[in-house]
């Protein structure tokens, strides 16, 4: 272990390894977080994106008349520049500084936690995405009700929609106002409210075409400046990886001799960061968590969306394609950089504070290694690219719970398909306002929370309620709308009910005592997502309704238009 | 869609051979994605020695190459099943497309 880094703040790290929003759940941002100098070349970076990316969302609106323009570009988008877009939404800043920051304490633990991050990609490319594509018109429920009874089961996706899109909004939005205070020097309230009236402005002005275009320029930014810091690191050891691995061991092993090891106990601490640590507790919590980020990556509505906004199946299978190259060759670039930090960051007293943790916490890993590669100029260009990231998730993620409450609750439900597109717009654009306003006010009410638990709750709802339901309406003949709706709300129901009993928030949150949770284990979705299929499929077989056999006789043709495309909705003309 | 397109498309053999060959490689490139991630996960939770012991007299370790094999595995594997799909499943599908527009 570090020296320095008390016990408290050595488990801190540990649980935050446990939880995607690595941001909110890192140390540094629990409580002693301290506004840092107003730092005006970030400032002046960041002003300058801004700028660019307000006068694409001007060009997007001129091309966002209809609701299929305001949902899904009008279909216009290529899937190269797609697979961009869905890597973008995928590398938030908590990923970039959070994964850095692991690697740079526990060394092999941080690339654990990223692999299971890209394995579900695979899945969707093999099973769902180009199926999506053909049966899909805006929002993932047109796919989940295409032959189940309409009301009740986009009521059931609405809802999971909006659970899901609640804890990542605000999982993002307390982030944000927490890093930008770090990064930027500017008060939370101030940074949570800029947050939400620029992310109101692209989605509101813009549709899906500007806040797809804001993730591809932040996905390139992002991809750009990671890569020259993990060139710069691999320069300064001659390209030589064992080289940049011999002098991360040597500085942990001296760290540990610092802090009063003995040669042969310290030599184990700096050769520990080499293996696998504490990540991994117990097989069921490991097998469980995996299977929420694996299968949540597949029931995200936010990620889902995006593959409506491809023309063609072909270019909704090139886009998952590209996504899982860029993702992972991003995740390569944080295991260099987290051993840069090693090397660069821990070495430098200029970069930590007397204990000999890092000046502003541990997450900021990487913006400090940004400094000693880049020097000031590139540190303000990173701190900008984190603010930038978290502003299009957040665009995304409102587009997506928007377009669940105009298309799946209004225009399907509400007036049973029968709203003509200018009305739909309005009510989109109105719960974009409303969105933007409750997810400030979220931010500013959790600031002070913990909220570590929010995004791997979303990857546990995505996984245990959309995915199964989705999934099987694509792939199973004998599912009804009484399985999709009684399987999926236990899903849903399962998982939010089984994190709050976790220790995450039965612990952390609710401030129970440690050891006190009815439910054990990291992550619900081993159990919520057998519970889920298991529901579906009783509910299914058991059922002898007529509208039962309507929705088994309607399989055939959901098969052959999944399959082949023919009659899918196409791309709107411009 | 009328139903007679439906009927005739479900009865083409190029749609049969399409759909089945097409579900058959994506769930066994699926079970392979699964064996190989789930290996991984089971080989830190009962074996982590495996992973921290090390190739030669560095310090580098089986660790290293078997993750960054995971990374490269999942990339791979989404690329042969795209290529294929380019190829082989998009030229069954265009004849159905011709066929059934006949």
């Amino acid at each position: 272990m570090m020296p320095g880094l008390s016990m408290g703040r050595f488990l801190g790290l540990s649980t935050l390894l446990l939880v995607p929003s690595l941001v909110v759940a890192a140390p540094a941002l629990e409580g002693e977080i301290q506004k840092q100098a107003t730092n005006w070349t970030a400032i002046g970076m960041f002003a300058i994106f801004v700028a660019g990316t307000l006068f694409i969302t001007k060009w997007a609106a001129s091309r966002t008349k209809s609701a299929a323009d305001f949902y899904t570009a009008g279909g216009g988008i290529t899937g190269f520049q797609n697979g961009l877009a869905i890597a973008g939404d995928y590398m938030s800043a908590a990923s970039f500084l959070g994964i850095s920051a692991a690697v740079m304490s526990n060394g092999y633990d941080g690339l654990i936690y990223s692999i299971g991050f890209l394995v579900g990609w695979p899945i969707l490319t093999f099973l769902m995405a180009e199926r999506l594509r053909n049966l899909g018109k805006f929002t993932f429920a047109d796919v989940a009700s295409f032959r189940f009874a309409q009301t009740p089961v986009r009521v059931f996706a609405a809802s999971s929609t909006l659970v899901v899109v609640a804890f990542y909004l605000i999982a993002q939005m307390v982030g944000a106002g927490q890093l930008i205070k770090l990064l930027f020097g500017l008060e939370y309230w101030m940074a949570v409210v800029i947050v939400g009236a620029l992310m109101m402005v692209y989605v509101l002005f813009g549709g899906m075409t500007a806040t797809t275009w804001v993730q591809i320029i932040k996905a390139c930014l992002l991809l750009g400046g990671a890569s020259f810091m993990a060139f710069m690191v691999m320069m300064s050891v001659g390209f030589s990886p064992e080289r940049l691995f011999a002098g991360a061991v040597q500085i942990k092993t001296d760290l540990a001799l610092g802090a009063g090891q003995t040669p042969e106990e310290a030599a184990v601490a700096g050769q520990s960061i080499m293996g696998p640590g504490n990540f991994i507790k117990d097989p069921i919590s490991a097998i469980s968590f995996g299977m929420a980020l694996m299968f949540g990556t597949a029931g995200l509505p936010h990620i889902l969306m995006r593959f409506f906004t491809v023309p063609s199946a072909k270019e909704a299978r090139k886009s998952v394609m590209w996504a899982t190259v860029w993702i992972g060759y991003f995740y390569l670039l944080t295991f260099i950089i987290g051993f840069g930090a090693i090397l660069f960051v821990l070495t430098n007293p200029s970069f930590l504070e007397a204990d000999g943790g890092l000046i502003g916490g541990v997450n900021m890993a990487a913006v400090h290694l940004a400094d000693a590669v880049g020097g000031n100029i590139f540190l303000g260009f990173m701190s900008a690219v984190a603010f930038a990231t978290i502003l299009a998730v957040v665009a995304g993620l409102t587009l997506s719970g928007a377009s669940a409450v105009s298309h799946d609750i209004y225009s399907s439900v509400l007036r049973k398909g029968n709203a003509d597109s200018a009305t739909e717009l309005r009510v989109s654009r109105i719960t974009t306002i409303a969105l933007g306003i409750i997810a400030v006010i979220l931010g500013i009410a959790f600031e002070k929370q913990n909220i570590a638990f929010m995004v791997s709750l979303a990857f546990a709802v995505a996984a245990s309620a959309n995915f199964p339901v989705l999934f099987l309406s694509i792939l199973w003949k004998d599912m009804t709308t009484r399985g999709a709706v009684i399987g999926g709300f236990l899903g849903l129901i399962s998982s939010v009910l089984l994190t709050v009993l976790s220790p995450s928030v039965w612990e952390a949150t609710l401030g129970n005592p440690a050891g006190s949770a009815p439910f054990p284990y990291t992550s619900p979705a081993l159990f919520s997502m057998t519970l889920a299929f298991l529901g579906i499929w009783l509910f299914s077989v058991t059922d002898k309704s007529r509208r039962a056999a309507v929705d088994r006789a309607g399989f055939l043709a959901q098969q052959v238009r999944s399959e082949t495309g023919i009659g899918a909705s196409a791309a709107s003309a411009h | 869609m009328q139903d007679s397109m439906l009927e005739r498309i479900a009865s083409d053999p190029n749609y049969q051979e399409l759909r089945q060959k097409r579900l058959r490689f994506g769930w066994r490139l699926t079970i392979a994605m699964l064996v190989v991630y789930y290996g991984f996960i089971t080989l830190i939770a009962f074996s982590k020695e495996t992973l921290a012991a090390r190739i030669g007299d560095g310090v580098m370790t089986w660790g290293i190459p078997i993750g960054f094999g995971v990374i490269l595995f999942t990339i791979v594997i989404t690329g042969v099943y795209v290529a294929r799909a380019n190829s082989e499943y998009d030229d069954l599908n265009e004849r159905i497309k011709r066929e059934a527009l006949k």
